[in-house]
Formats: C-alpha cells, sequence, structure tokens
C-alpha cells in the first residue's frame, strides 16, 4: 500500500536558521494526523514544505509517491492567514468561485461543471446556509468553513489544515473539527491538522506529530504526550497531566506551554 | 434637455471629450474593481501624483505631457509591483517616494516657467482640451490594458482574494502584482486625463468601491463599477457644458454624493456592517 505523505530526514534552514531536522514520517491513506507544538516550531513550516513552496535543506519528502512540488492538485490547503474583504459585499461562494476558476488565463467565468464542483463544495462544507451572503459579514467560524469549502475544490486526497481553530470559539471549534471528521469519514482523505491545543482533537485524530526544539516525533497519542517523549523534544523537564479527560502539558520549572480548552 | 444635449453634441470637443472620458472610465472601473479587493489603493493614488513629476519634466524635455506621465508611472508602478503582496503594508515607502517626486516636478516646474497654465490642466484635469491624436493613443493604451487584464483576470483575482492559496497552486503571485501594477499606471495615467492628477482617486476607486460596497459577484460588481463610471462622466461632462463649471468637478461630485448614499444604505438599511 502506498503511504499518502512521506517525509524522510527533512531538515530545513530558513534564513541561516535551523528551523527542522531530520524529521521522519510516514502518513498512510486516509488518517487523521494533529500536528501539534510551540508557536514558531515550525508547523506552518512542514506545511509549506509539503507544498512545495519552501525548499528542504536535507530529505526528501513525497505526497502519494510522488516529490513534494508547487500545484500539485493532489492537496487540498487551508492556509493559517484570513481572506480579508472587510468594505466589499462579494459572497463567499463568489470567492470559492475565484479560488475554484483560478488556476486558468482568461476570464473568471464559472462554467457548469466548475459551477457544480463548487455548489459539491459547499454542501461537503456544510456552508449552503450563508454561501450567498457577503463574506465580510460571516463570522469567523463561518469564515473559517468557506475556507474549508475552498480547500475541497478539486477532491484533494490530503488536506493540509493550518491551524483552522485558531481565535475560534470552543462552540465552533467543535463545529468546524465535526466537519473535517465527516469528510474524512465519507472521502477517505487524509488529513494534516495543525492546532496549538490538543484537547479539541482527542478522539477524533489517528496519530500525532508534535514539533519542538527543531525535531518531531510521531505516534499515537499515548506514545507522543507522554512526560518522557516531550521532554525528550523540549530537552526540558515537561509533564503532561489528564485531568477529567483533557490533557495539560507544562514545563516542570513553571511557565505552561500548552493550556486546555480556551473555555 | 434632448436638444440641448444634441447642441453639445455637435461640438468636435464635446465629442472628443465624452470619448477620451469614456475609455478612461471604463478602464478605471474594471482596474479600480481589483484595486479595491487587492487594497492598493493608497498605491494608485500614489501612482498618480507620481505622474505629476512625468508630465513637469516632459515640458523640460519637450515630450508630450501623457507620455512623460505614462513613463514615469510605468517605472514607479513596476517598482510598487515588486514589492507584491506587501503593497499595503508599505505605506511609509510609497509616500516617501511620492514626496520626492512631487519635490522634483516642483523642481522642474520651476525651470520651465512657461509651464504654470498647463500645470494647472495636469493636476485638475482638461478633458474638453484633448486632441485626435491623444485620443487614439488612448485607445491603443486602454486597448491594450484591458487585454492584458483579461488575460490575467482568473489568476488576479484568485491572488487577490486568496494569496497563499493561490502561491500553493503554483501561482506566481510576483509577476501577478508586477502585471497589475503596470496596468494599474497605465489606467491611472488616463484617468488622470480626465479628471486629473489630484482627482485620479475619484475615478479608479469610486465607482468600484460602490459597486463592491453592494454587489455579491465578480461580475456584477465589475459591470456596475463600469456603469456608474460611464454615468459619472458622461453627466459630469454635460452637465459642465450646461453650468461652464469644471467636468472634474462635476465627476467627483456625482461620484461622492453617490458613495454617501451607499454607505447610508449600507450601514443603516441593510446592516450590512457588523
Amino acid at each position: 500500500m502506498t503511504t499518502a505523505l512521506s517525509i524522510k530526514d527533512a531538515g530545513v534552514r530558513l534564513g541561516g536558521n535551523e528551523i527542522l531536522r531530520a524529521v521522519n514520517a510516514e502518513i498512510a491513506p486516509g488518517e487523521f494526523i494533529g500536528i501539534f507544538g510551540p508557536n514558531g516550531a515550525g508547523k506552518s513550516t512542514l506545511i509549506r514544505c509539503v507544498l512545495g513552496l519552501t525548499p528542504l535543506a536535507s530529505g526528501s519528502i513525497s505526497v502519494f509517491g510522488v516529490p513534494a512540488g508547487k500545484a500539485n492538485r493532489m492537496i487540498g490547503y487551508m492556509p493559517q492567514s484570513r481572506a480579508n474583504l472587510e468594505g466589499t459585499a462579494l459572497s463567499a461562494r463568489s470567492m470559492v468561485a475565484a479560488v475554484a476558476a483560478g488556476d486558468g488565463w482568461g476570464l473568471p467565468w464559472s462554467g457548469r461543471k466548475l459551477r457544480a464542483e463548487i455548489e459539491r463544495v459547499i454542501e461537503l462544507a456544510g456552508v449552503t446556509d450563508y454561501a450567498d451572503r457577503p463574506f465580510a459579514v460571516l463570522s469567523g467560524g463561518e469564515r473559517q468553513r468557506i475556507g474549508l469549502a475552498q480547500a475541497l475544490l478539486g477532491r484533494p486526497q490530503l488536506l493540509l489544515l493550518d491551524e483552522p481553530l485558531a481565535s475560534l470559539d470552543p462552540r465552533n471549534q467543535m463545529l468546524l473539527i465535526e466537519r473535517v471528521t465527516q469528510i474524512k469519514k465519507n472521502t477517505n482523505t487524509t488529513i494534516l491538522f495543525t492546532a496549538h491545543d490538543v484537547n479539541p482533537l482527542l478522539g477524533v485524530m489517528d496519530r500525532v506529530l508534535y514539533i519542538a526544539g527543531g525535531e518531531a516525533a510521531i505516534g499515537s497519542l499515548d506514545e507522543v504526550i507522554t512526560s518522557a517523549a516531550l521532554s525528550h523534544l523540549y530537552k526540558t523537564d515537561i509533564r503532561v497531566v489528564r485531568i477529567e479527560g483533557n490533557i495539560f502539558i507544562f514545563a516542570a520549572e513553571g511557565g505552561v506551554i500548552e493550556a486546555a480548552r480556551h473555555d | 434637455m434632448i436638444d440641448q444635449i444634441k447642441e453639445f453634441l455637435s461640438y468636435d470637443f464635446v465629442r472628443s471629450a465624452l470619448i477620451a472620458g469614456s475609455l478612461a472610465a471604463i478602464l478605471g472601473a474594471v482596474v479600480g474593481y481589483f484595486v479595491v479587493i487587492r487594497k492598493v489603493g493608497f498605491a494608485a493614488h500614489a501612482l498618480a501624483h507620481v505622474g505629476f513629476t512625468g508630465a513637469t519634466g516632459a515640458a523640460l524635455f519637450a515630450i508630450s505631457p501623457l507620455n512623460g506621465m505614462l513613463a514615469i508611472s510605468l517605472l514607479a508602478g513596476a517598482m510598487m509591483g515588486i514589492f507584491g503582496n506587501r503593497l499595503h503594508r508599505s505605506e511609509i515607502a510609497i509616500g516617501m517616494v511620492l514626496s520626492v517626486c512631487l519635490g522634483v516636478g516642483t523642481l522642474f516646474l520651476t525651470l520651465y516657467a512657461g509651464f504654470a497654465g498647463q500645470a494647472s490642466a495636469i493636476l485638475f484635469g482638461n478633458i474638453f482640451g484633448v486632441s485626435w491624436q491623444q485620443i487614439i493613443q488612448i485607445t491603443y493604451l486602454s486597448a491594450g490594458s484591458l487585454g492584458v487584464l483579461c488575460v490575467f483576470a482568473r489568476k488576479l483575482l484568485f491572488a487577490s482574494i486568496q494569496p497563499d492559496l493561490a502561491e500553493a497552486r503554483g501561482i506566481s503571485l510576483s509577476m501577478l502584482s508586477i502585471v497589475f501594477m503596470v496596468i494599474l499606471a497605465v489606467s491611472v495615467t488616463l484617468a488622470s486625463q480626465v479628471v486629473g492628477i489630484l482627482l485620479v482617486f475619484t475615478l479608479i476607486i469610486g465607482p468600484a468601491g460602490i459597486a463592491a460596497r453592494l454587489f455579491r459577484g465578480f461580475w456584477s460588481g465589475t459591470i456596475a463599477s463600469v456603469g456608474l463610471a460611464l454615468a459619472a462622466v458622461w453627466s459630469g461632462i454635460f452637465l459642465a457644458c450646461m453650468t461652464n463649471w469644471p467636468p472634474s468637478f462635476w465627476i467627483t461630485t456625482i461620484l461622492f454624493v453617490l458613495y454617501l448614499l451607499v454607505e447610508i444604505l449600507c450601514r443603516f438599511v441593510l446592516r450590512t456592517e457588523r
């Protein structure tokens, strides 16, 4: 069986600084991988490497057996940056259409085939109710789900979701995660989901990729999110504590690395 | 009133003004729509003002003001394009380049003393003074710019709305940004022929800003933008004929009143503001 994503000894240097070194991961088709780590650890950088936007200093990455490169149609991507259309009435559907039609040359017409594809992702992302409202008046959660719809265009086999939960309230976080889980179930899409906090994704992830100190550990939750494994990554004494099903990660010498849900 | 308009239409300079005005309005309205969604309004404004130096410098070197403006705006536009998606965050850099250009423009104005009268035409527009030769040039320039814009429209719209996603799909953001700023430089130069350098903002941002505020689709927005721009330019020219007040005054006033009405509509009636 082919792997969906194979990362071998990947190292990244940006502006002379080593961001990641010797990252290894073999991800099977249909897996849901949660990617965690502190701010600036290199989660987004790893995503950009898979997209072929940031070159590797060493090692290799292949997506369904093909070396990572730009414009890979097997990948659907939801960037961390949010679209900002304040002051315009451009509807969410128009935005999805702009992305759907965005590859070619010429005028941005959407023909029947393209319109059907737009309709499909709007339904799949569960945004039908507000797809025709101006994007600028949608809530943060609604905007994120439009971003998800855009990522689903072209039936990608690998979804890269970069911090989709950022600045969402717990209810909207749950709604988004539910939607992503459903998509995974219905389409057997492989999902890489970066997040700040482990807790919202407990129970939906198959495995965890934790990045800290330029290195990464991949494995089941119980293998990676442990005091021993994280202490090794952070190179300092890290404690992992479970309280009422939530996981708290903190440095033994004070300073909480990762708090629980934001509620 | 119809008779009056017919009479105005019998004048050569009115017909020229309508043709030149329409071309600039169409190009400005379409390009303006992208300016609004790309949020590069300040860059557009600056490009027009940089053109002032080109126009005054042109007189010194005995070339036409239109060509002088075009040359310097294209240069400045290409340079701004290199800033790419960081452009709307480069306000200070643009402002500094803009002011030094205007400074040099003032020097040119002093060196070429006979130019003062023409300077006012450049700053505030002189649509009734457009020659046939200029109209031919404007036609070529606007057709060329619209043509290039049509070729790049899909990618430009995508990259304007979701730059990170466009980059991941293999679209070169910097190439698009340079192409767009060059088209913008041409549009701004043409618009300044109608309303003058100081008022270019009204023709590039005005119709597009109003249309983008009201319409939810790219096509409805662009078409409405063109319609508004043409309506404003035509009524401005005819009102100018009737009142003897400058067309630039009428065009800017019409668009400003429309803008106010739309703002009120959006804020208090449609409540599209969050």
